[in-house]
């Protein structure tokens, strides 16, 4: 980038994102809703996806968008359901420690930002070293037309099979903490049972929102097999596409209901699915280590014999290479497999506890209360296990 | 001037055009008293902003790949603009919110006239 020119229009844009960035950081740091912080931080991930976009970083715009700006707002939203949407207040004595760590932190990035290379800076060491060669081999070592796949997938699929370990993992961590939800599908009472917008209003308010849902639901699981089968070709993958697949299954949830989303996709698959991605993503390294390779070598997912007689065969002269194709698109379905059912996983963790909170409260008010405050409450749910 | 040249021009007059029925919308939404009128404002914008914004695009990719996958994001804003505007109006109103009904005041230093109280001002 050039400096010496401050006003060019890249620059201009860049300056507007960031007071624009700026400005909503302002309202999640003075707002005591924190419903208006969360939907504000979704704005703000939204934001810095057009700045990603930009800077040409596609991939990691569209997992920005899907996991900033998608679930993480789903999953805070169901969050507070669970406590309180207004932040406790809080005396200006006990902020003074947390809020100096903070200002000394941004202080010590500002100062290292200085040292940082320009954006693009071909002699940086980013772009120098190792990222030189991922560009120069990519063509010839992997084949895939997408480099951030190749890099993601294969030069560093140890790193992404981490990745992968650490969903898994903190999915593990939500469901010891929260249970599985499946309260929801046996325990409760007959009359409490579906607390969906049945309940909600004695007409039909919501055969909009199920239309479009019908609609949109299979449309969107399409849209999430086209991002993890065109992942090697541009940007996408098995991460977004798993975050996708998971945004459709919590939209059912939240027009049809919990339990009806919890009987088509039950809990125990979600949770068995997402240990059989990790499987799924190392057992890929452990055959390439069978092969004579070593572990996630997908050059040997298959034996030299077997792979030179496939067609195109790069071990015969062909360009295709056949190892690293189907590597890749395994390593992504195990990655697929863990992400979406991992964050249904949590999703029915977080909804399945609001559905007990409503039992507590249907307890606490019986006769079920068809009063405005309630449907209030349940319809701000919008169904999130209301 | 060519063809192509005209439909650029008209291309990028109708882009402008809806964002400036954005920033319309924009305005009605921060100027409207309450959450109905608001969402009125915001839904209506959204949806007409870019289908005109989208219209002007395709006019200017001409026959393409990209005009095929302008009409397919006009569906998916079509569709789901106007439900989420539905759903939100549904769940004001099963919270019990009321419209401001009657002649409205702008009332100095009391933006949100949507609570029970600027209801009833609003009636008399």
């Amino acid at each position: 980038m050039d400096f010496a020119t401050p006003f060019d229009i890249n620059t201009a844009i860049n300056l507007g994102l960031l007071g624009i960035l700026l400005a909503i950081l302002g309202g999640i740091i003075t707002t005591r809703s924190l419903l208006a912080a969360i939907l504000l931080m979704s704005v703000y991930s939204l934001v810095s996806v057009v700045w990603l976009v930009i800077m040409d970083a596609v991939d990691v715009a569209f997992t920005e968008a899907v996991v900033g700006a998608g679930i993480s707002t789903i999953v805070l939203l169901g969050a507070i359901l669970l406590t309180r949407s207004e932040a406790l207040h809080i005396k200006w004595q006990d902020v003074i420690g947390p809020a100096a760590a903070v200002l000394a932190t941004g202080a010590l990035l500002l100062y290292a930002a200085i040292d940082l290379p320009a954006l693009g800076d071909p002699s940086s060491p980013a772009n120098a070293y190792v990222g030189r060669l991922y560009i120069e081999h990519t063509p010839h070592e992997i084949g895939v037309p997408n480099i951030v796949t190749a890099v993601l997938s294969s030069y560093r699929g140890f790193d992404t099979l981490g990745e992968t370990t650490v969903i898994f993992a903190a999915g593990i961590a939500v469901t010891i903490m929260l249970g599985f939800g499946e309260r929801s599908l046996s325990d409760l009472p007959a009359d409490v049972r579906a607390p969906n917008f049945d309940n909600l209003a004695e007409s039909d308010h919501h055969v909009i929102l199920r239309v479009a849902a019908k609609m949109l639901a299979p449309v969107t699981i399409l849209y999430a097999l086209y991002v993890q089968f065109h992942g090697d070709l541009g940007a996408g993958g098995g991460f977004q596409a798993g975050v996708v697949v998971a945004v459709a299954v919590i939209l059912h949830a939240l027009v049809f209901g919990l339990r009806d989303t919890m009987h088509a996709i039950r809990p125990e698959v979600t949770r068995g699915v997402s240990a059989v991605g990790v499987l799924i993503y190392a057992g890929v390294g452990v055959i390439g280590m069978l092969n004579g390779g070593v572990f996630l070598d997908y050059d040997h997912l298959f034996p030299v014999a077997f792979e030179s007689g496939l067609p195109g065969s790069h071990l015969s002269g062909g360009h295709h290479h056949w190892g690293q194709h189907f590597g890749i698109m395994f390593i992504e379905l195990g990655v697929l497999a863990t992400v979406s059912s991992t964050l249904i996983t949590v999703f029915y963790a977080f909804a399945g506890r609001s559905s007990d909170a409503e039992v507590d409260i249907h307890a606490a008010h019986a006769p079920p209360a068809a009063d405005a405050p309630m449907r209030a409450s349940g319809a701000a749910k919008g169904g999130a296990g209301a | 001037m060519s063809i192509e040249a005209v439909l650029h021009l008209v291309g990028w007059a109708l882009v402008l055009f809806g964002a400036l029925l954005a920033f319309l919308g924009a305005i009605g939404v921060m100027r409207f008293p309450d959450i109905y009128t608001r969402l009125h404002a915001a839904s209506i914008t959204d949806t007409g902003g870019a289908t005109v914004m989208l219209l002007g695009l395709a006019l200017i990719s001409g026959l393409t790949q990209e005009t095929g996958k302008l009409a397919i994001t006009w569906g998916l804003i079509m569709l789901t603009s106007p439900t989420a505007a539905h759903a939100l109006a549904n769940a004001a109103w099963s919270a019990g919110v009321q419209p401001v009904i009657g002649p409205y005041r702008i009332v100095k230093g009391k933006p949100d006239a949507g609570s029970p109280e600027a209801d009833g001002k609003g009636d008399a």
